[in-house]
């Protein structure tokens, strides 16, 4: 335990959890007393009894991040820092007897032997009946009905003690005895000299739980682990040798042999003989196996195993409750080459490496893909400018195209020069200009809105109040709005390109609906009274479409607006998903690739906050623009 | 000249299913510049009909409307309305409601800023200007409404139901502001109410309408709207005159009323 404290971010980590249990705690005790205090009110479901309550606000976050450190066992890194590495040379041990454990009724329920011969009884059984199947003439039926009997008699012979033979027991003691030796220097805690020098050294240069990949760095760095690490390869050759020991004899195998020639001699002319040949092949290559013992025969290797175990247990000591109580919801797993967490452990990701992930993939010069999150970056003004004026405009300006003359220059004219401007190909300083993964994302999400709304709240005005209108253009949006815009995804994809035209064009789609139905309905909305006071005041068509109707329609367009955002940005991380190089949806789709649950979660709470920002500024919005609503 | 001369008009609407409505029948009067007339009917007269056609949001289907000796064709500044509700745009202040039309003819905007004031302070309303029009109460916003008819200047002022929606108090108060921007502006004024007592006040003329099909059913000529100008309105109110020309007038509804129901049961 001396290791607590050994790195900065574990004693931040353990202070936030302590601090974080001390207000659970702080703003449960407040509110239970505040509760007891309010007697006034004895009635239920008053609603002000839902108002206010900041504690219970305090009190469901501190339980939210408890849980997070708690199962990501961002806690259980923090007080114990070398309790996964231990447990890694535990997990060792544990899946190198696996193979004879899962022989045994400790994990499984019976032994491995009862289930086979059971299994193999019953399919005897079925096989005897089948031989008096009327398919076969008498001859046959007298001829695989013994067949059948033979390799009962054999299967029968493996769990005869004895037929055991000399040899096979033998294997089996000796098993025992390399398994109880194994015990007993598990047993005994000691270390050799070059075993703690290699302790000292991964002490000193292995990376500690989740600072470097494979999660958890698998050379021992406690004695504890070090004495299991000893134990685990030599019980991998055990339970190898074990895996190959077989209830075989001389007489057993020349059993064998002579039922092989007897079932191969039935032939493969008759189609119903050449069938029952195939079952019964099977049937006497897994007798074959040897799997069966006699019963007792395994009595010694299996009380070893249950020696062993005890042993362990005894020596993990304190790891047996950091295992059960401070890393729930999975355990630490022994690989080919490393050891991992797995169960939460795994996916859901430690509060502390999320925020270094983070702090990593903000950093610009790192981003993600050489493409930063959110950056500044210097931009020529001339390739904006290439960007937004078409390059059609040149193809108006009178004359020609210069050619190139005899000496292989290229004259210069106004439409050349003009050409130039179009396609930003002319020097010009630079601006500052935001770029990166977060800011390709918003920058479609509003292109798309920007369009959709300039485009959708005339006609929805237009569809308001005109009957031609709306009959001519409803069919149109009716067809394509029902359709979930990402079933349109691949379609519009292919049509427009994986970069942002595309994903843009898509947007639009989904604003251009919302907007016009939400301009519609605000338009037919309007009181004939208001329309007819304009009217007597003086106002024109225009004045009254523009005085009257649009700010009458302000709060159902602004509303649709809201949705729109909403629609569009859970439709824009699909479409990033789907194809492209950028933006966040892509982000998360190359994470999920390379189940890198960090930035899975990053990019999760990035796409939340972001939501979440939009839906606030369109909420101000509302509120400063639009007090008026609901009061007419 | 500047009357308000209405020729046999006669209104049917027909409704999409082919069903046809007679709203009005042959309706003819003249009123003269100046005059102040009440109409008081049944509900579902036509007497909104008989305004909107007035106002020029409908055309007629039979018969001819004159004002200033010009046919009413179209809606016009010259013919101010006033809605029950008030029909105010709730986006804007109460200057920039009253302002609207003044602003829609492009007049100087220093010049509809020193008019605004003015008409704010006749009907009661110095310093609301910058208010938001939906945190005034029911009887403020009419008289917003009222101020934003008058500042364009109509040569008629018609009014439909102005203050049905208003409560006893606020009512009698907006009905002398009614009779005192009648004196004060000489303008002609037409009033529709289903209030009995509202329309021998708010009238030197009123015309009783009949329904199925709506047409003028009886005219008055009443001293009572004069009497209003130097009395105050509950002592008109306690008059015998009053009192006889109420109960016969209620009489003469009651009687259409009950006409109705035997038709309909
Ligand atoms: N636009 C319209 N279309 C069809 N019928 C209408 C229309 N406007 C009014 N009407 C009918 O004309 C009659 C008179 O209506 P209205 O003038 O509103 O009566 P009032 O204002 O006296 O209550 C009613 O029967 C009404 O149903
Ligand atoms: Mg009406």
């Amino acid at each position: 335990m001396s290791d607590i404290f050994q790195s900065p971010r574990g004693i931040f980590i353990a202070a936030l959890f302590i601090a974080l249990i001390c207000t659970l705690i702080w703003a449960t005790i407040y509110g239970r007393r505040l509760a007891r205090t309010e007697v006034t009110d004895l009635v239920f479901g008053n609603p002000m009894k839902a108002m206010g309550g900041y504690h219970w606000v305090v009190s469901g976050v501190a339980t939210v991040l408890l849980l997070w450190l708690y199962f990501s066992w961002d806690a259980a890194r923090a007080f114990f820092p070398n309790a996964a590495n231990e447990l890694c040379q535990v997990a060792k041990v544990e899946s190198a007897v696996i193979p004879m454990r899962s022989a045994f009724p400790f994990e499984e329920r019976l032994l491995r032997g009862t289930n086979l011969l059971n299994r193999d009884s019953t399919q005897l059984e079925i096989l005897r009946k089948r031989a008096q199947s009327d398919v076969f003439d008498d001859a046959k039926k007298a001829e695989l009905g013994a067949l059948v009997e033979r390799l009962t008699v054999l299967q029968t012979t493996l769990a005869t003690p004895e037929s055991l033979s000399p040899d096979t027991k033998a294997a089996l003691d000796d098993i025992a005895a390399r398994i109880d030796a194994a015990t007993a220097k598990l047993d005994a805690a000691e270390l050799s000299s070059d075993a703690l020098a290699a302790v000292k050294e991964a002490q000193e240069t292995q990376a500690g739980w989740g600072a470097a990949s494979p999660e958890v760095p698998d050379a021992p760095v406690t004695e504890r682990g070090a004495i299991f690490a000893s134990i685990a390869p030599e019980l991998t050759q055990i339970a190898d040798d074990y895996v190959a020991v077989r209830n075989t004899s001389p007489a057993f195998l020349a059993e064998v042999e002579s039922l092989e020639s007897a079932i191969k001699a039935l032939g493969k002319e008759d189609k119903p003989v050449d069938d029952f040949r195939k079952q019964l092949n099977k049937m006497l290559k897994r007798i074959d196996d040897g799997a069966v013992f006699p019963p007792g025969a395994l009595d010694s290797v299996e009380q070893s195993l249950a020696n062993l175990h005890s042993v362990q247990l005894a020596q993990k000591g304190s790891l047996n409750w950091i295992d059960s109580l401070a890393m729930p919801g999975g355990k630490i797993l022994s690989g080919n080459t490393a050891c991992s967490e797995q169960g939460s452990g795994r996916w859901l990701p430690k509060p502390s490496d999320t925020v270094a992930t983070f702090l990593r993939l903000a950093d610009p010069d790192i981003g993600f893909k050489n493409i930063p999150l959110l950056s500044i970056k210097q931009k020529p003004v001339a390739e904006m400018a290439g960007f937004v004026i078409p390059d059609w405009i040149a193809d108006f300006v009178p004359g020609e195209y210069p050619r190139h003359q005899a000496d292989g220059t290229i004259g210069e004219n106004l439409k050349s020069k003009v050409l130039n401007i179009a396609t930003g190909n002319f020097p010009s300083f630079s601006v500052p200009v935001p770029t990166g993964h977060v800011w390709d994302s918003i920058m479609r999400v509003i292109t798309g809105l920007f369009l959709g709304i300039l485009f959708g709240v005339p006609l929805g005005l237009l569809m308001g109040l005109s009957r031609l209108a709306k009959g001519f253009f409803d069919p149109l949006i009716e067809l394509y709005r029902p359709v979930p815009p990402l079933a349109w995804a691949p379609l519009i994809l292919t049509i427009f390109g994986i970069q942002d035209d595309g994903k843009i064009f898509l947007l639009f789609m989904v604003a251009f609906a919302i907007m016009v139905i939400s301009a519609r309905t605000g338009a037919t909305g309007t009181q004939l009274s208001k329309i007819h006071a304009a009217h007597s005041l003086g106002a024109s068509r225009w004045q009254i479409l523009r005085n009257v109707i649009l700010p009458n329609s302000l709060p159902e367009i602004l509303t649709g607006i809201r949705i729109s955002i909403g629609v569009c940005w859970g439709t824009l991380v699909a479409a990033e998903m789907l194809a492209g190089t950028t933006g966040v949806g892509f982000v998360e789709n190359v994470a999920r690739k390379q189940s890198d649950y960090e930035i899975i979660w990053i990019t999760i709470i990035i796409l939340g906050l972001l939501g979440l920002m939009f839906d606030l500024i369109m909420r101000w919005v509302i509120d400063k623009t639009i007090p008026w609503r609901g009061k007419g | 000249m500047s009357d308000l001369i209405a020729e046999h008009i006669d209104m049917t609407f027909t409704m999409p299913s082919g069903e046809q409505v007679h709203a009005l029948k042959d309706v003819s009067f003249t009123l003269k510049e100046g005059e102040l007339l009440s109409v008081l009917g049944p509900s579902g007269c036509g007497k909104t009909t008989l305004l909107n056609l007035i106002a020029g949001f409908l055309r007629p289907t039979g018969g001819r409307l004159e004002l200033n000796g010009a046919e009413v064709d179209g809606p016009g500044v010259e013919r101010g309305m006033v809605f029950q509700q008030g029909a105010l745009f709730e986006w804007l202040t109460v200057a920039e409601n009253v302002d609207f039309g003044l602003r829609m003819k492009k007049s100087p905007k220093a010049e509809n800023q020193r008019k605004v004031e003015e008409w704010l302070d006749i009907v009661g309303l110095q310093g609301f200007g910058d208010t938001p029009t939906y945190q005034l109460s029911g009887g403020m916003q009419q008289r917003v409404a009222l101020a934003r008819c008058l500042i364009n200047d109509p040569d008629v002022i018609l009014m439909d139901e102005p203050l049905g929606a208003l409560d006893a108090l606020t009512r009698e108060k907006m009905q002398s502001l009614v009779l005192k921007i009648w004196k004060e502006t000489g303008k002609t004024i037409m009033i529709i109410t289903h209030s009995v007592e509202e329309a021998l006040l708010l009238g030197e003329r009123l015309f009783v309408m009949a329904p199925r099909p709506g047409r003028l059913h009886k005219e008055y000529n009443l001293p009572f709207a004069e009497w209003g100008l130097t009395q105050d309105l509950r002592d008109v109110k306690k008059h015998d005159e009053f009192s006889r020309v109420r109960e016969e007038i209620l009489g003469m509804i009651w009687n259409m009323e009950e006409e109705i129901m035997g038709k309909t049961a």
